[in-house]
């Protein structure tokens, strides 16, 4: 976003209060379509005033994370080692409790909504 | 009780005893309240969310069975910001929590219930998690103890997930001592958590350490590390009751040395990247179909998981889920979520040259003094700014203390003292020698 200098005005000219971003960046501006974009990706509806004020939010967040931007390239020599058990057939749930939150159930299987 | 702070979200006991648990163990005779995105078997888990109303776990959280095991009683379910994500305890679908001290206050948060169940005497020790302060800010705000576990020392099993690679479960106390012994209690590895450590195979880590033990008050020849970017832009009544307190060490023999942490100014950044991210991909899981509530729909699959979170999850959550997804998705990755990794490495590095010279780190918890109720809500970014002191420990997976330093026009202050990975008992002791001083 922040190669785009493209603003729609509510979010872009609303400076992030005391977010120490720098005052000169290019405005991360976010419009209605996009938030609509990104919530119908998550699998999250917004009503109409949501999309409205979560429009505005997010221009000043990602505003203030373009900072980020100022972070050098680091190295990261992390000691990660992979955590291994023997495949072996222990205690779980059983098929009842594992159900046992569910909405709605049917011979032991979870219920879900109609494909199409 | 005369003012009721809403600081459980389910009030039921289990026992100890009834559990296998030991009636002289040490912590028989503790009450101890849990946060509600712990499991609890057999008794609803919240996470402070109507997508989760009604969940009630089939299992326990290894801490849960640790406490029991110790002897302990849990009193109940704490509130919480919604899944963890709140600085104020105001996100949850249960109401707000008042903070004891000034119940016209926000206790902090996320745990905010649990730091005000036992600054209202409510419980004897609580239990929270810590995702970027959650622990340590509403002890700060509450005027009690919180302690952020080195990440790996205590079992995540059971914690419903926000941020993995940066929660950790840690215990609020009235005194450093009181924490410490949970800590006891709780720590150690599990063979349910693969990112659980076991402290005999990590080098410079005591396999018998005794936090409680630690908790001596013995500060002589300590070097305590100041970090003038924790300082700067904190309220001017914060930093100097946290300043007193630090004169107070010196008296008892410690020194400081002044330190620069260049990298902490863009900690927040990284921290609430990374969090979202990894939010985005752990919540997806709430679909309505396994657990939790579901929308009546006549849509598809698709619509029908649309409409079940629009109805389950409240703003924050809502929020976070989407800036996740945006930072993640295409032509976004590499400039924020790889960039906050880049940070996360620069932090890391940052705090291992500190510990070269210093042995612990203190800062002020929270730059501000307790927040009004309402007053930070309408401006999600104001609220994620008061992250500034406390996100460094997770993104750079310390151990992290907050104590009471003392009171700034009658509110609490909280010191944060953070140390070395599995050093929790430097820390310790250094909190337990400001309490001594108050």
């Amino acid at each position: 976003m922040s190669d785009t200098s493209e603003s729609t005005g509510d979010a872009g000219a609303d400076e992030g209060g005391d977010a120490d971003a720098p005052a000169d960046s290019d405005a991360a501006a976010v419009d209605a379509e996009e938030v609509r974009h990104v919530a119908d990706l998550a699998r999250v509806r917004l009503a109409d005033d949501e999309v409205e004020t979560f429009a505005a939010q997010f221009g000043d967040i990602l505003e203030y994370f373009e900072a980020l931007d100022e972070v050098p390239e680091t190295d990261r020599e992390e000691e990660l080692v992979n955590v291994m058990r023997p495949d072996e057939v222990e205690e779980g749930l059983s098929q009842e409790e594992a159900l046992s939150n569910a909405e709605e159930t049917e011979d032991g299987y979870f219920v879900g909504p109609k494909v199409s | 009780m005369a003012v009721d702070h809403n600081a459980f979200i389910t009030e039921e006991t289990i026992e100890g005893d009834a559990e296998g648990g030991d009636a002289d163990g040490p912590l028989a005779g503790t009450a101890v309240a849990v946060k509600d995105n712990i499991s609890t078997e057999g008794i609803r888990t919240t996470c402070g969310s109507e997508m989760l109303a009604d969940y009630v776990p089939p299992y326990s959280a290894t801490v849960v069975d640790r406490l029991l095991d110790a002897g302990a009683t849990i009193v109940g379910k704490t509130n919480m910001d919604e899944f963890g994500m709140g600085t104020t305890t105001e996100t949850s679908a249960f109401g707000p929590t008042k903070n004891p001290v000034d119940p016209e206050r926000v206790p902090g948060g996320s745990s905010g219930g649990s730091a005000a169940a036992v600054a209202a005497g409510e419980a004897d020790v609580a239990l929270g998690s810590d995702t970027g302060g959650s622990v340590r800010c509403p002890a700060a705000f509450c005027g009690v103890v919180g302690i952020k576990p080195t990440y790996g020392l205590v079992s995540r099993y059971g914690l419903i997930a926000y941020a993995n690679s940066l929660e950790q479960i840690g215990p609020i106390a009235g005194t450093v001592e009181e924490a410490a012994a949970a800590l006891d209690a709780i720590a150690g590895p599990d063979p349910r958590d693969g990112t659980t450590r076991d402290p005999s195979e990590v080098e410079g880590a005591d396999p018998d350490a005794s936090y409680a033990a630690a908790a001596d008050g013995d500060v002589d020849g300590l070097t305590i590390g100041i970090p003038t970017e924790l300082f700067e832009g904190a309220d001017e009544r914060v930093v100097e009751t946290v300043e007193a307190a630090i004169a107070d060490l010196e008296d008892q023999g410690a020194e400081t040395a002044e330190i620069s942490l260049p990298s902490v100014e863009h900690a927040v950044q990284a921290y609430y990247v990374i969090a979202m991210a990894e939010a985005s991909s752990n919540l997806a899981r709430f679909d309505g179909v396994r657990y939790g509530n579901r929308a009546e729909s006549d849509g598809n699959w698709n619509e029908s998981f649309a409409e079940t979170r629009e109805e389950g999850f409240g703003a924050e959550v809502k929020r976070r889920i989407l800036l996740g997804t945006y930072a993640l998705s295409a032509g976004y990755h590499d400039e924020y979520y790889e960039k906050a990794q880049d940070a996360r490495a620069w932090v890391r590095r940052d705090f291992e040259e500190a510990f070269a010279d210093v042995d612990v780190i203190a800062s002020p918890t929270m730059p501000v003094l307790p927040f009004e109720l309402g007053e930070s809500l309408d401006d999600p970014l104001r609220m994620y700014l008061a992250d500034a002191n406390t996100t460094p420990a997770n993104l750079a997976n310390l151990p992290a203390i907050s104590v009471p330093a003392g009171e700034a026009d009658g509110l609490p202050v909280g010191l944060q003292l953070v140390g070395p990975k599995f050093d929790e008992e430097t820390v310790i002791r250094a909190a337990s020698a400001v309490e001594d001083a108050s």
